[in-house]
Order: structure tokens, then sequence, then C-alpha cells
């Protein structure tokens, strides 16, 4: 074998000649982050665990209150991703497809959720809502309570998750030429036909994805949530403020055990959309 | 079905004009090539009669396909077929399901059954030669398999207009030129009306019936390719359609002079512009009487039919550019640096300020 032809052989042992050296020390530092940042507190979470026994954990996790919250938390949670779903992918909509003054503005306050410290935002809705605030005031005569009720927690979780909706949908859509909607119509498909089976199925994926990802953040929403939950057992308390509740006993292995259902859940969601993602989009790229 | 336009304009704002008021009629079954420099608006014209864009508001503004007045009405109800640059394709349907979009989407009550949808795609793709990809996707396809799907989803609801925007502008030379004949057949074999936007003169004289050239959102000549070539109505008709040499300079008593060059010419005294094609340059070791035009060779390209050379001489600011047989170039033992005169068989001068300009083709046969 000629050198060149073992050279060509071993793409990773540093030989080749790359744009940008340094793969063996990026990578190195790479895994060292991800390590410190990511895996170690996982591994404590399960160190902790590691003392209960298996009825123990169930006991701890299955407890009546504690199963209350997951009920709490996933249907607001599904309740905030479906929400904005739907107007994330209206705004993204407007944001991509209209020129209007302030258009830049509006691009800029989609972040601002991500920016906002989120025990701010919850302070902020809290006296919103509540029935002397502004909001809390003009709905009480309808009926309508907000302000320590699911629809609450449902709020404030549309509020800390909504910018995954967009800034998922928002390049995708981008990237579709116009040119496909007026070829929809050329073809005398009516608006509602042309989105539903042009448009939509482009940025279905983009879309399940940033409602999935919202999904997933607000299952672990603290500080936006607390506030103007109320925080009444059996009604509007969520998974996370039980996490909590558990650390203020000091009873660190409780508080481990809530928090692995929780930690279980988004990780199977996150892997499952990756999955189905994925076998998408290699169709649309030409992948058999 | 025949299209007529009357008074069609397009202002994008107030300063912004990309269409004066235009009028044009296209017969039944012809095939018409719109053709221009970009900017010229034949993109906002075609987009117009398709009426993926509205003209200005003005009462005396119609477009008729036949007797039907359509300025009105929205482009999913003109039944036209569109063909874009860039196919435009719904990538995440297969080949089969996108020229099935148009008969999927009528109507419940003219909607053709799943069957006769089935048969009618597959003639479809047999007509584009494309009946083996009906299960692909767009991404799987060649440039030239997806504009030819496109083609066939345009046609699929048997449009009798069919609007084209630049369909080859996105191919390879080889391909374009395949498309090019394939459309010429269909379009005869079909006999709907089509409409194109180019902006390759080769490909507009080559395609169309009529061609209508134009700049600056004006038509500035409609007429069939022959009659483009031989009587160009102006200067930039003239300029567009081919390759053209400048000769500039002054004429005292019949003669345009140049820095060193000269040639006899039957015009009044004052600065004249001749414009000359390319083949009506013929090239000589020596002057003639009644032409003087010293050169020098600085390209020569053997490529094709006809030999290409590329002439320089310090009394001209371009290059002029000569076509000879290659009889000649063989004859002329012609090579990079070699010098030599050019006899005009033909010129041409247009009078930018006048308000009709009309060519005036003289011949100055050299010996």
């Amino acid at each position: 074998m000629s050198q060149r032809a073992a050279r060509l052989a071993l793409p990773f042992s540093g030989r080749t000649q790359r744009v940008l050296p340094g793969f063996g020390l990026s990578l190195g530092i790479s895994l060292t982050f991800v390590s410190l940042v990511l895996l170690l507190p996982l591994t404590g979470l399960v160190g902790q665990l590691a003392g209960l026994s298996l009825g123990e954990y169930w006991a701890i996790v299955s407890e009546p209150r504690v199963v209350a919250s997951y009920a709490i938390t996933l249907g607001a949670a599904a309740v905030a991703a479906l929400v904005n779903a739907a107007f994330g992918l209206l705004l993204a909509w407007v944001l991509v497809r209209y020129d209007f003054p302030g258009k830049r503005a509006l691009d800029a306050l989609m972040d601002l959720p991500f920016a906002l410290p989120t025990a701010v935002a919850g302070i902020t809705l809290a006296t919103l809502y509540s029935s002397n605030g502004w909001m809390g005031r003009a709905l009480a005569p309808l009926g309508l309570e907000v302000a320590y009720t699911w629809v609450g927690i449902a709020l404030a979780m549309a509020f800390t998750s909504i910018p995954f909706v967009v800034r998922t949908v928002q390049p995708i859509l981008e990237d579709l030429p116009h040119e496909i909607d007026e070829a929809a119509m050329t073809l005398g498909a009516r608006d509602g036909v042309a989105f539903r089976r042009v448009i939509l199925p482009h940025l279905w994926p983009a879309l399940v994805t940033g409602t999935g990802l919202a999904f997933v953040r607000s299952l672990g929403e603290f500080g936006a949530v607390i506030f103007i939950a109320g925080n009444m057992p059996y009604e509007t308390e969520i998974t996370s403020l039980m996490i909590f509740v558990k650390l203020q006993e000091y009873d660190y292995v409780g508080a481990s055990a809530i928090a692995s259902v929780v930690l279980a859940t988004s990780l199977a969601l996150l892997l499952a959309i990756n999955l189905w993602q994925g076998r998408f989009i290699r169709r649309l790229h030409g992948g058999s | 079905m025949s299209i007529r336009l009357e008074n069609i304009a397009k202002h994008y704002g107030p300063r912004a004009r990309a269409l004066e008021p235009i009028d044009l009629e296209i017969g039944d079954g012809e095939l018409i090539g719109l053709l221009g420099p970009s900017g010229s608006g034949k993109t906002t014209l075609l987009r117009i009669m398709a009426g993926l864009e509205s003209p200005d508001r003005d009462p005396a503004a119609r477009i008729r396909f036949g007797e039907r007045d359509v300025t009105r009405v929205h482009v999913r109800d003109r039944r036209i077929g569109f063909v874009f640059q860039h196919y435009a394709l719904f990538r995440h349907m297969s080949v089969f399901d996108n020229v099935a979009f148009g008969l999927t989407v009528l109507p419940r009550r003219e909607r053709p059954s799943s069957g006769e949808i089935r048969a009618r795609v597959h003639r479809l793709l047999e007509m584009v030669q494309l009946e083996q990809l009906a299960t692909r996707y767009p991404a799987q396809l060649s440039g030239g398999q997806q504009q030819r799907v496109s083609l066939a989803r345009a046609l699929a609801l048997r449009p009798e207009v069919l609007l084209l925007d630049e369909p080859f502008g996105a191919l390879d030379a080889k391909v374009r030129q395949e498309l090019r004949r394939w459309l010429r057949h269909l379009h005869d074999e079909l006999g709907f009306t089509s409409v194109f936007v180019t902006h390759d003169q080769e490909e507009a004289l080559e395609l169309s019936d009529r061609v209508a050239v134009m700049s600056n959102g004006r038509i500035e000549q409609i007429d069939t390719p022959e009659a483009l070539y031989r009587a160009p109505a102006n200067r930039f008709v003239f300029e567009f359609l081919g390759d053209v040499n400048h000769l500039e300079g002054e004429v005292r008593q019949g003669v345009l002079t140049c820095g060193e060059a000269r040639l006899a010419v039957d015009l009044p005294d004052g600065p004249a512009e001749l414009l000359m094609r390319p083949h009506e340059l013929a090239l000589a070791t020596a002057p003639s009487a009644e032409a003087h035009l010293p050169m020098t060779v600085t390209a020569v390209s053997p490529v094709g039919a006809e030999v290409r050379v590329e002439l320089a001489a310090d009394w001209l600011a371009e290059p002029w550019l000569a076509t000879v047989r290659h009889a000649d170039f063989e004859h002329l033992a012609l090579a990079r640096g070699k010098r030599l005169f050019a006899l005009p068989r033909r010129w041409h001068r247009f009078d930018d300020r006048a308000a009709r300009p009309a060519p005036r083709p003289s011949l100055a046969t050299p010996g």
C-alpha cells in the first residue's frame, strides 16, 4: 500500500489535511465540557438514587400528591405546547412572509422569553392576572380565573416556550420558495388546500420539533409558573415544585427520585422527536 | 385560445415603473417568446397574464382569454398552466403526486375518479418520458427531469394557455436544447397557446412563432424571428439580437474617418455611427477602394460552422468580431497578431433621436 493510500485509509489518524487543524484537541475539550456540565450532574442524580430500593423508589414517585402534580404538569404543558404550535406558526409566518414597519423589533421581541429571568416573568404574570391585576379584573366578570388555576400555569408555560416554535419554524419557512404556493394556485388549489397539502407538509417536521421542545421545556419550568400557580396541593402543584418541596425538607433522595421521572420523560420525548424527524427529512432530501 | 392585453401597465410604488401601458395580441395556438434583458418587464408581463400579479388599476386595462374577460379573475380560476424557472415542484410528494395535484384539488363534483386520475397522470408521464420515475421524489431527479415533471403537472388540467417563466434558464446547454425541441413538439401536438420568457435571443428566435423584444417595460418590436433579424425596428432590437460591431466617426464628403480608418458612405456630413454584424464583415490582406480599415487579429476561435475572429485597432474603442468560413480562414492564414483589413459588406445605422427610428441598410460592396 502506498503512503497516500494508507493516509486515505485512516481518516481519523490526524494525518489527513483539514482546513482547520486540531480535531483531537477540539473534540477533547468538547467531551470534557459535556462531561462536566451535562453528564456529571446526571450521574450525581443517578448516584442519589442508588441508595433506594425499587419499592422505596416506586413509593416516592407514586405518592398521590406527586401523581396529581404529574397530571397537572403534563396537561398544562400539553395545552401550552398546542397553543404555541398554533400561534408560533402564525408568528413565524407573519415574520417571514410579510413586510411591515416594526418587523425587526417584533423579530427581536421573540427572544425575550429566553432573555427574561423566568421568575420576573412569573411575578409579572401573577400580578397581571391576580384578582386585582389589570387582566384579572377584566376577566373576572366573565367568570374566567387565570391566576392560581391550571390556566395560569399553562399561560406561564406558553410564555416561556413560545420562542422554541417560532425559531424552529422560521428558518424552514424562509427556505420555502414563494413559488411553491404560486404553483399550487396556478393548479387551482384554494388557499386552505394549498396550505394544508403544500406548505404544511414542509413545515411539519420543524413544527413538531418546535412544539416538542416547547413541551419538554414546559415540563421542567419552575420560576415562571410557581408565582401564578397558587401551589394548592392536588390542584395547582407542578412536578418541579414537588422537587423543590422535597429539597426544602432536606429529602435529597426523594427530590432526586421525582427529578429522575421528569428527566426520563424529557429524554424519551427528545429522542423520539429526533428519530422521527430524521426519517421525515431524509425523504425531502432524496434519500430512499 | 387567443390572448389579448389592452392598456396593461404596472408600477411598484409611485416611482418604480415596471411596465408602460402595453397592448398585445396573441393568436390561438401561437408560441410567443418574450425576450429582453433582466429588468425589462418580461416576467412581470407574464405573471400579469397568469394572474400572479395584478396590473395597475385602470378602467381601460383588459386581459382577455378568447372571449373571456379575465382581468379580475383569480389565478386559480384562469385555467392556465404555469412553469417556473426553478420548477417549484412539491418536494414532499412523489413525481406521480406532483403531476396529479391539479386533478386531486378539483372540487369533488368535477374531480375524475382515482382510476381515471391514475390513467391520466400515467399518460402525461409517458408524454414527458418519465413513466419509470413516477414513485421517485423531486430531489432524486436531474434538473431537466424536474422541469419535465413540472411541465406535465402544468398540462394535467389541459390548459389552453401555457405560460413559462424562463423554463430552461437553470439547465445546462445540452439539456436546454433538447427540452426546447421537445416543448415545440408538445406545443404543435396539443395546440395550446404558449408564452415563454427568456433572455436568450437564440432560444427566442429558434422556438417562437413571434418574438416580443422588451426593454424598460416596453415592447420594442413584436415580429417573426426572420423579420426581427432582417428589419429590426430600432437600435435596441438590433443590438439585442446578436453581436454588433460599432464604427463611430466623422463624415466628410461621403467618407467616414475614424483615426486612420476610412470608409466610403452615402451619408450627409457630420458625426455618424455605423453598426455591423460579425458575418457582414469580410477580411482581406489589402484594403479596397471603399474601405480602409486596418486591424490586428487578437483571438481566433475555430469552433463550429464558422471561425470567430476578434479584431482590434488603435482607432477602435471596443474590439470587433468577425465570422469567416473555414476556407477563408485557411486561405488568409489567420493567426493571432496577423494584420489585415476589414471590408464591410453591409452596415446599419439607427438615428437614436428620431421619433420612429428606421434601419438604413446600405450596400458598400467591396470589390
